[in-house]
């Protein structure tokens, strides 16, 4: 459907096909959309989740691209909403609309490094870029993941992560880590000199806290990455999603609709700004 | 000839590349090849610190023991890192665990030996000191990250 026919306020209501919990707080949600014949979507854009009586959150999409019949979120339940769609269950309806925002501008990369920098929920933004990545493998020179988590019981697909070593470079970190861990254990910035091969032809993207994103992009610009080859998902509160409230609003940018993903000559002296 | 060859080698790790022959040589000369196995101790928390470990391969964790809790791992440090900087300051004693993930190859510096040679050639000494500087500013800065506990908060 063109985007210009396409009501943004539509909500469409979708079956929940599975549910599967990820950590504790964290559960992967994925809805039947063959009925629409489908739900394309660019890697990064998200969509506004509708807890049918309780409200709506901004979610990204975090399956594949290339598997439009199966729409995936994975949500983190932090207040009403996120609590909400944690008790959906399989054959349960939930409402969905969208697609909104920029995706990550993955043909910046071909033919370059591509390398992903995650930290906690932030890896299910990154994971349509990394199976993007994994399917068109000799599309890049190189494909890295380095993704931080809290603890290692705070590892989102662990399962996935296991089978990604194999096909991309992968560095897993946690902050915190006792005796059972003999994983990496420290933040992400560590990792990222290792990692840089060729800076000033290297593609960063990034998801995470904000913190974090600007501790990374600091990181990449001392060793040589330009700002504009540095792009960021900007996850601040969202009300409508389409521009219209002006909730989103940082500077000159209403992240749902200049956003989320931003390069970051354009958002990052705007990161040190305060939620609004 | 067994000098000449770790000399190259020191020469090659990010602490030491780009420090003149001489003060290779003379650090190759306070230096010698050190392996640990996965699970062996670098050093402990308390015990005399008398060496400053440039790794070469593997990767080792520092650790802190919390009652309670067991081994809490602080940070993982990999080739080309440095540990044991308490081996240059007083009381010359390790406040951590360091404990070989894996089989692990460092260089061992004697520290005394470094320490003298610090004192009384003040250029050798101020390189050093830069070098060591770098490192503490770097672990400081994730240090500061890690503490911030960003994973907690949200996304
Ligand atoms: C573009 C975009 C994409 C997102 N993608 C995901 C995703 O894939 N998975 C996921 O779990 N969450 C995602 N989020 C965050 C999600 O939208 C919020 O966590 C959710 O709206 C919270 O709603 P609630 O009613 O459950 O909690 P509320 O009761 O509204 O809030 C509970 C707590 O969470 C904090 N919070 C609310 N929204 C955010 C936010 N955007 N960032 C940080 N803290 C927030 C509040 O300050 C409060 O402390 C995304 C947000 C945006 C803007
Ligand atoms: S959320 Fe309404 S303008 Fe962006």
């Amino acid at each position: 459907m063109l985007e210009f026919e396409r009501d943004p306020w539509r909500v469409e209501s979708l079956r929940v096909t599975r549910v599967t919990r990820e950590t504790e707080d964290t559960f992967t949600i994925e809805l039947d959309a063959k009925p629409r014949a489908g739900f394309v979507f660019q890697p990064g854009q998200f969509n506004m989740l509708y807890a049918f009586g309780v409200g709506e959150s901004a979610i990204s999409i975090a399956g594949s691209a290339d598997e439009p019949e199966r729409l995936v979120h994975t949500v983190r339940a932090v207040g009403a909403v996120t609590n909400a769609l944690a008790k959906a269950k399989q054959g349960e309806r939930i409402g969905v609309r969208g697609p909104f925002g920029h995706g990550f501008p993955i043909a910046e990369a071909r033919g370059k490094d591509l390398l992903l920098i995650a930290g906690g929920i932030g890896l299910a933004p990154l994971r349509p870029v990394i199976l993007y990545a994994i399917q068109h493998r000799p599309e890049f020179r190189s494909v890295t993941l380095i993704y931080g988590a809290r603890s290692p019981k705070d590892l989102l697909y662990p399962r996935e992560l296991l089978s990604w070593a194999s096909r991309l470079r992968l560095e897993t970190t946690v902050d915190r880590a006792e005796d059972d861990w003999f994983g990496h254990t420290g933040v992400v910035t560590k990792f990222i000199e290792g990692a840089l091969q060729n800076p000033e032809s290297t593609v960063a993207m990034m998801c995470g806290p904000e913190v974090m994103m600007r501790f990374a992009a600091r990181e990449l610009t001392t060793l040589g990455v330009p700002e504009k080859s540095i792009f960021v998902s900007t996850e601040r509160n969202m009300k409508c999603g389409v521009g219209l409230c002006g909730h989103c609003q940082l500077g000159p940018f209403l992240l749902c609709r200049d956003g989320p993903t931003f390069s970051y000559d354009r958002i990052g002296p705007l990161l040190s700004i305060r939620e609004l | 000839m067994q000098v000449e060859s770790l000399s190259r080698a020191l020469a090659e790790h990010p602490f030491v590349a780009g420090l003149g022959e001489p003060e290779v040589s003379f650090l190759a000369g306070c230096t010698k090849n050190q392996r640990f196995g996965a699970g062996e101790y670098l050093f402990k928390e308390g015990s005399p610190a008398d060496t400053l470990f440039l790794l070469r391969d593997g990767r080792v964790a520092l650790e802190s023991h919390v009652p309670g809790r067991g081994n809490v791992k602080l940070e993982t440090l990999a080739a080309g890192d440095l540990l044991g900087w308490s081996a240059l300051f007083d009381p010359h004693s390790f406040h951590l665990d360091g404990r070989a993930l894996e089989a692990t190859l460092t260089f061992a510096v004697d520290a005394r030996c470094l320490r003298e040679k610090m004192q009384s050639d003040t250029a050798f000494g101020y390189a050093l000191t830069r070098r060591l500087l770098y490192h503490v500013h770097r672990r400081l800065e994730r240090a500061r990250l890690q503490q911030l506990d960003v994973y907690r908060a949200g996304l």
